[in-house]
């Protein structure tokens, strides 16, 4: 053999695999591609066994041309693999997409009743400013309801009252303001309560249900005047409801447990007055009634409707509908 | 109260206008319902004469009237009104006039008849609710003069809402007297003539102590008119309260009632005999009464008696038998004074919820009866004549009320308020609310004034003085309160993390009526008692819930009958059980879980949710409450299936129940898919674990799974227990990991695979030990539970 003879078999072979290395389908039969030129017994290898026969001066010169083949090979091969495997990939890929707009599997979340979420807000702004949680029993008996909160027996605001009895002792609470009384009896001042619940009233038709929420509210501290108390109240109502420009007007009126009192209402956008609490100072009465020396300290309670409240705010029209537990009514506040 | 705002503007003069004196009363805690015009949206109506009447010729009903309007020729008008007759003035519509509710008079025929205009009822002019016939005028009504002229119709029915403290506001007196004070403008009370004594005629009043009439004062008149008519004036005044004209006598106590606020009734002195006796009633006294109800009286109702019989219920509403009529000559007026005391629940009780009643129950001026009838003989004689007696009082004196001046410090009247009021504002304003008031060095003397039952402390006076100053001249502040970190500790579990996570959980809050259907409740739980109400709103909330599942079934019922399948409920609340005729109010916690396992879905099975699906979220509630410990052990409930049942323990107290519903209960609500349902004590989920910290083991762990066929009766619970009390110290935990009856199994038999995780804390563990702690364990289960390897 001689060098022109070992180059026109290097030509010819390098040609032979480039054609194959580009007809491979697989990285297998890439690798076979490989291990026939390359490995061990590959036809470049045997090549470069040839070497020997050469004349040496021939030697080096051969030796390079075929070194150089062998590097061609091994980057085409390389280059081959490369593009196999992104390919390899992008079929993986393909085969595995999917539709992303079909929905998730598994539950969703249900809600809050949209009292609870009120009154959940509610105590959360109030819980900003130092009140606790309180709480309170719904069957109740005379005393907490009506004769502590200065409303003793044959008292006309008890008309107000259309009360649920069981028996005469016992009825069912017809305000949250008997968690006032129970409260103050054992804790001294100074106080900063809120009593979320339910209350009770004989009195059933469209803008009535026997059964509805309030969140008491009361604050026993040393001079807390009535400005406090308007204040404080329309701050939270302005925080409730997300605007600072909900007009607030405090209306005199009448709770015996309270003086002076006021009905708040509320005028959002111009609209009609639209009342949402009552109010007041606590009354010396009831100051009494726990052993607090009103002249130490004062304080203002209020009571809000919750209904009331939640009707403004999400805009339901019927009362009746917080107790229909209807689904489609109720996952509406989710 | 309802009531005429020109009426309130001649006893003080005012220089506001209406809208403002609307605003004003609102603002001054007399809070305005209604406010409406005097007189309905009309015109061309004015005042007419029927000059002569005839039957119409075709129509039984109709007849034809010759109408004089003052122009001089009478109009032909064919009339329906069974009070027409000849001579009578009344409103008469002209054709081209224009009527409530935009009806306009045009010239017609009737039946033939031809007719130029319409003679007009009271309530088709919407100057009363309803009319029996045509409104008939005064005689000398000025023809063709407008009505609205005519009855000044220029001016507002306010309707005020009064509060219960503020009986001395029902009246035109009372409503002037806050204007006068918002206003700072003088009383002016029209004048009036007193009557002189002309007879000597007086009637014998006895009082007993022991009933409600604190004074009975009268006065005879004698020989009135009885043919006399009530003056267009005052019926008109009348019509604007709401009160309709019935005879002048009548009339006129009305009239002051209104006025002053002093209840007054006239009885025909003729029938009444010998005296008045004010006394309580005999149980079962009988008393027909002016709306002709007989009523059966109790022994705690004061009466105004004769010597032989009840004649009125004191304050309520007087007797029939001795009523004015129009025959009567002699009357005997009445003022007097009962407490409210004495009168509060008989309205109620006697179904006679009078304008009388309304002002004793809260308190009627106890200075006034003296002259309220003087100012009633007054008005009486001079419509009807006749001749007035001496004004006679009889009191008792055991119901006297006792006023006494007090003071209001300037210093708590601003630290109170928050603000600073004028001294002189503040007088001004007690004094004309007729408070008598006067200055001292540190603030005022107060004495509260007769008509007021609400004024005896200094904080009555400073809520006077905030309202009719304005609660919206008062600034809005901010507390300063001592600052203090509350108490919860981070062991609490707040309420809201458990409906939290139930919401998380796919649940939707439910809010139930707190009272249930006995019969209902009672498929529940037959051995539970339930608390009744005595007055409930209607049976099927008739008696206290003692389980929430009435409530929440209820509501799977409703919302099924609505198309929704897939119902995931929760509800916290009270139930209240009786316990040995103790009432335990115990907020508990209750769900129920009806249709899918998961919501319809394109990947997943319809598989309906099962006992195992309520018990994760049951079990991830209870997890949420780590600061006790929870296991369930098989329960029997009359309400749930007794082979899916249990009841949730916390430690050795049950505190809750899980299961399916029983079938039968289900049959019985007809409820068209089996639902699950829980119940926990709320109590028992208020701490969670505060956290500390264990070391963590370096070495690996490895996992064992254990294949044992026992008895299918062994539960879960005992396995578990037999596996730990057998195992060695390096048992990390244990998992069921499968549990398999049918083919294979012999029958009453179950196979169960155990995952053992073991790992030690100072060393690898090593196939050795890793055998013996499995071997121990699976003889454990062989000799205690007759367990045998699954090979």
């Amino acid at each position: 053999m001689n060098d022109m003879q070992n180059e026109t078999q290097l030509e010819q072979l390098i040609a032979r695999a480039t054609e194959v290395i580009e007809a491979s389908q697989d990285l297998k039969s890439l690798d076979a591609v490989r291990v026939e030129f390359l490995g061990k017994k590959g036809e470049l290898t045997q090549l470069l066994k040839t070497l020997g026969q050469l004349p040496v001066e021939q030697k080096k010169e051969a030796g390079q041309r075929i070194n150089e083949g062998k590097r061609s090979l091994q980057q085409q091969i390389e280059q081959k693999r490369q593009a196999l495997e992104t390919e390899a990939l992008d079929q993986r890929l393909r085969s595995e997409a999917i539709d992303v707009t079909l929905p998730g599997r598994g539950r969703h979340t249900g809600g809050f009743h949209p009292v609870t979420r009120t009154i959940m807000r509610i105590n959360s702004l109030f819980s900003d400013l130092g009140f606790s949680i309180s709480e309170g029993p719904e069957v109740e008996n005379d005393y907490y309801n009506f004769e502590a909160l200065n409303i003793p027996a044959h008292h006309p605001a008890r008309a107000m009252h259309d009360t649920f009895y069981f028996d005469a002792g016992r009825l069912l609470r017809t305000h949250t303001s008997s968690v006032q009384i129970r409260y103050m009896e054992k804790n001294p001042p100074p106080i900063r309560i809120i009593a979320p619940g339910r209350v009770y009233r004989c009195d059933s038709d469209m803008t009535h249900t026997p059964m509805f929420h309030q969140v008491e509210g009361l604050l026993v501290d040393k001079d807390i005047a009535f400005s406090d108390l308007m204040g404080h109240l329309e701050m939270f109502l302005q925080r409730f409801f997300d605007q600072d420009d909900v007009e607030i007007r405090f209306r005199p009126s009448y709770f015996p447990f309270t003086e002076p009192s006021a009905e708040v209402d509320i005028r959002i956008g111009g609209g009609k007055w639209l009342e949402v609490l009552g109010s007041g100072m606590v009354h010396p009465e009831v100051f009494r009634s726990v052993g607090i020396d009103h002249q130490e300290y004062s304080g203002y309670a209020f009571g809000m409707g919750v209904e009331r409240l939640a009707m403004l705010r999400y805009g339901v029209d019927d009362l009746r509908m917080f107790f229909d537990n209807d689904l489609r009514f109720l996952s509406q506040f989710n | 109260m309802k009531f005429s705002e020109s009426w309130v503007r001649e006893w003080v003069d005012l220089g506001v206008s209406s809208e403002e004196l609307s605003e004003q009363l609102t603002m001054l805690g007399l809070e305005v319902d209604d406010y409406a015009s005097a007189g309905g949206d009309f015109s061309g109506v004015v005042v007419g004469k029927i000059e002569s009447i005839e039957q119409h010729p075709d129509a039984d009903r109709l007849r034809v009237c010759q109408v004089n309007d003052g122009t001089g020729s009478n109009h032909n008008v064919v009339c329906g009104a069974p009070n027409a007759r000849a001579g009578i003035c009344v409103p008469f519509a002209r054709v081209g006039a224009s009527l409530p509710g935009g009806f306009k008079i045009k010239s017609s025929k009737l039946r033939g008849v031809k007719s130029d205009g319409m003679l007009c009822s009271a309530a088709e002019l919407q100057l009363a609710e309803d009319a029996d016939g045509l409104y008939e005028l005064p005689a000398d009504a000025p023809l063709g003069q407008t009505l609205s002229d005519y009855l000044s119709l220029d001016d507002h029915l306010i309707e005020i809402d009064l509060t219960p403290n503020r009986g001395d506001c029902l009246s035109i007196r009372g409503v002037a007297r806050e204007l006068s004070a918002r206003n700072n403008a003088p009383m002016q009370p029209p004048a009036f003539d007193q009557v002189a004594q002309q007879l000597d005629d007086t009637f014998p009043v006895d009082i007993d102590a022991d009933s409600c009439c604190a004074s009975y004062a009268g006065r005879i008149i004698r020989g009135i008119d009885a043919t006399a008519t009530t003056p267009l004036w005052m019926t008109e005044k009348l019509r604007r309260c709401g009160l309709r004209s019935i005879s002048p006598s009548v009339d006129v106590t009305n009239f002051v009632m209104m006025e002053l606020g002093q209840p007054m009734h006239a009885f025909d002195m003729d029938k009444l005999e010998q005296g008045i006796h004010v006394r309580l009633a005999t149980a079962g006294e009988k008393l027909t009464l002016l709306d002709e109800r007989e009523v059966t009286l109790d022994d705690d109702t004061t009466v105004i008696a004769d010597k032989s019989r009840a004649v009125a219920i004191a304050g309520i509403m007087g007797g029939n038998a001795t009523g004015v009529t129009s025959d009567t000559n002699n009357v005997l007026l009445e003022a007097a004074l009962f407490t409210p005391l004495g009168i509060a629940g008989k309205p109620r009780r006697y179904n006679a919820y009078t304008d009388s009643a309304q002002r004793f129950e809260r308190g009627v001026d106890s200075n006034l009866q003296l002259h309220a009838i003087e100012r009633a003989t007054a008005l009486l004689t001079d419509i009807v004549g006749g001749q007035a007696g001496p004004v006679f009082e009889v009191r008792n004196k055991t119901l006297d009320r006792q006023f006494s001046e007090f003071k209001l410090r300037r210093s708590r009247l601003t630290n109170f308020l928050g603000t600073t009021v004028a001294d002189q504002r503040v007088t001004e304003i007690l004094q004309r609310l007729g408070i008598d008031t006067r200055e001292v060095e540190d603030g005022w003397m107060a004495t509260a004034p007769s008509w007021r039952y609400d004024i005896a402390i200094e904080e009555d006076l400073i809520e006077e003085i905030a309202r009719v100053h304005g609660f919206d001249q008062m600034p809005r502040t901010n507390p300063r309160f001592t600052p203090e970190i509350g108490a919860a500790s981070e062991a609490d579990m707040p309420r809201f993390r458990i409906q939290q996570l139930l919401v998380d959980r796919g649940y939707q809050e439910a809010v139930c009526y707190s009272f249930v259907d006995a019969e209902k409740q009672i498929h529940f739980d037959p051995d539970a008692q339930a608390l009744a109400l005595a007055n409930p709103i209607s049976s099927d909330m008739g008696v206290m819930r003692n389980t929430l599942w009435v409530g929440l079934c209820e509501t799977l019922q409703s919302n099924l009958n609505r198309q929704q399948s897939d119902i995931r409920l929760f509800e916290c609340g009270l139930k209240f059980v009786m316990q040995d005729d103790d009432l335990i109010q115990k907020p508990v916690l209750a769900g129920l879980v009806s249709g899918l396992r998961s919501p319809d879905h394109w990947s997943a099975s319809p598989d309906a949710a099962d006992f195992y699906d309520v018990k994760a979220d049951v079990e991830t509630v209870l997890e949420a409450a780590n600061g006790r410990t929870f296991h369930f052990e098989p329960g029997a409930h009359p309400a749930l299936h007794p082979g899916m049942c249990a009841q949730i323990m916390s430690a050795d107290t049950a505190v809750g129940w899980l299961g399916a519903m029983h079938p039968k209960l289900q049959k019985t609500l007809d409820l068209s898919q089996l639902p699950i349902m829980f119940e926990i004590e709320l109590e028992q989920l208020d701490s969670t674990k505060i956290p500390a910290f264990m070391d963590i083991s370096k070495f690996p762990s490895v996992r064992r799974d254990l294949s044992v066929t026992l008895n299918q009766e062994v539960s879960y619970a005992t396995i578990e227990a037999c596996v730990k009390s057998h195992a060695p110290a390096s048992l990390r935990s244990v998992r069921i990991v499968d549990v398999y009856t049918g083919s294979g199994i012999t029958d009453g038999s179950k196979s169960v695979a155990l995952g053992l995780i073991l790992q030690d804390f100072s060393r690898t563990l090593d196939d050795i030990e890793i055998d013996s702690a499995v071997s121990l364990i699976l003889n454990g289960l062989q000799s205690d539970l007759g367990a045998t390897l699954r090979t």
